[in-house]
């Protein structure tokens, strides 16, 4: 008896460290609450999502300067702060990359283009690279939409910001921005995950 | 003003003679599922993908190597359109590409990049290795041994 409560015991150790492996793999699913993280913004203050008393979700999208996709989505992501930020989701940037393999993601590069391209956004350095695999995004642009609540940040949509990279005139499905209007009228969102080519994140 | 249209299409035509095949993803679907006795490995990749360029020397290398025990490479380029003929021909010219290259354009990512795996999240480079209904999918970078290694599961 004691043998069996003791690979009872083992079954379980070992399939629950199982499955904590999936899930840091994966990162998050929809439903699931989204860490926090203080991290370095292009004017070199620290920014959290904690900071945004006011906010009732957030917009945060892994991206990055050297991406075709990332560059091809700039203005979209700008024009999403714009339309959002003002209603209670801001974007928040972060760019997830290792600069000693991609230097044109480094500080002063990113400084630099936010400048260009007159981001309104924070754009946050993820330095230690800590913060983008806890999400669990392999990309980018990598689009999570938050929603805070009670429990925490909230995930309810993780993917793209649209069906069509090239012409952003062409575009059939704003999934993004379906998402954030079905949250601020309170109703389901009705696609909650989307697949979109990325350049995948230098580690 | 002849002269000068025959010396415009000289200068301009060798650069344009090399076709290249693109297809939406209905036209690339038959290439990735081919129900023969071959080994097919498949990379998608793009000339602005620095991993991806970093791993094209050993498809290449791959194809080469084993292109008499039925290996077939296809190499699936996600450059731009508007790439095409600034970046992507160019590239294949250069590097004297051997395996063949076909552009896929198709916007509706989101409906074929599940159709391809559905655990590929979109990353660039991709690879999938199959032989009838044996099938393998990877969104990873992969050195020349990892390769070999994984492709020679399937010669067995």
């Amino acid at each position: 008896m004691k043998i069996f409560k003791l690979l009872s015991a083992m079954v379980l150790v070992l399939s629950l460290s199982a499955f904590t492996v999936v899930s840091e793999d994966k990162g998050y699913s929809i439903g699931d609450i989204a860490t926090d993280f203080s991290l370095e913004n292009i004017d070199g203050k620290m920014v959290s999502l904690s900071d945004y008393k006011d906010a009732k979700g957030f917009i945060v999208t892994f991206t990055c300067n050297t991406c075709p996709y990332a560059v091809a989505y700039e203005d979209r992501i700008e024009a999403l702060n714009k339309k959002y930020a003002s209603k209670g989701y801001p974007v928040i940037a972060i760019m997830p990359n290792n600069t000693k393999i991609k230097p044109g993601d480094n500080m002063e590069a990113m400084q630099e283009r936010a400048k260009e391209k007159g981001f309104t956004f924070p754009y946050l350095m993820d330095k230690d690279q800590e913060i983008y695999p806890q999400y669990g995004a392999t990309k980018t642009p990598h689009v999570y939409l938050l929603q805070k609540t009670k429990k925490g940040n909230v995930v309810k949509y993780i993917g793209a910001i649209d069906d069509n990279y090239q012409d952003a005139t062409a575009v059939n499905q704003k999934y993004v921005e379906n998402a954030v209007d079905a949250l601020l009228k309170g109703e389901a969102i009705k696609v909650t995950e989307t697949r979109a080519i990325g350049c995948s994140i230098k580690v | 003003m002849r002269n000068i249209l025959l010396i415009f299409l000289i200068t301009v035509l060798p650069v344009q003679d090399e076709t290249l095949e693109v297809y939406d993803y209905d036209g690339l679907e038959p290439l990735i599922n081919q129900k023969d006795d071959k080994v097919h490995v498949v990379n998608f990749w793009a000339t602005w993908c620095g991993p991806c360029i970093k791993e094209l020397p050993y498809f290449e290398a791959l194809n080469e190597k084993y292109r008499h025990e039925d290996v077939d490479v296809l190499l699936v380029s996600l450059d731009f359109p508007s790439k095409y003929e600034t970046a992507l021909k160019p590239y294949i010219k250069k590097h004297k590409l051997k395996s063949r290259v076909v552009a896929l354009n198709d916007n509706d990512q989101n409906r074929w990049i599940p159709a391809i795996d559905e655990s590929w999240s979109g990353a660039l480079p991709a690879t999938i290795i199959y032989k009838g209904d044996k099938r393998m999918f990877y969104e990873k970078s992969f050195t020349q041994e990892e390769l070999e290694k994984e492709v020679k599961q399937f010669l067995k």
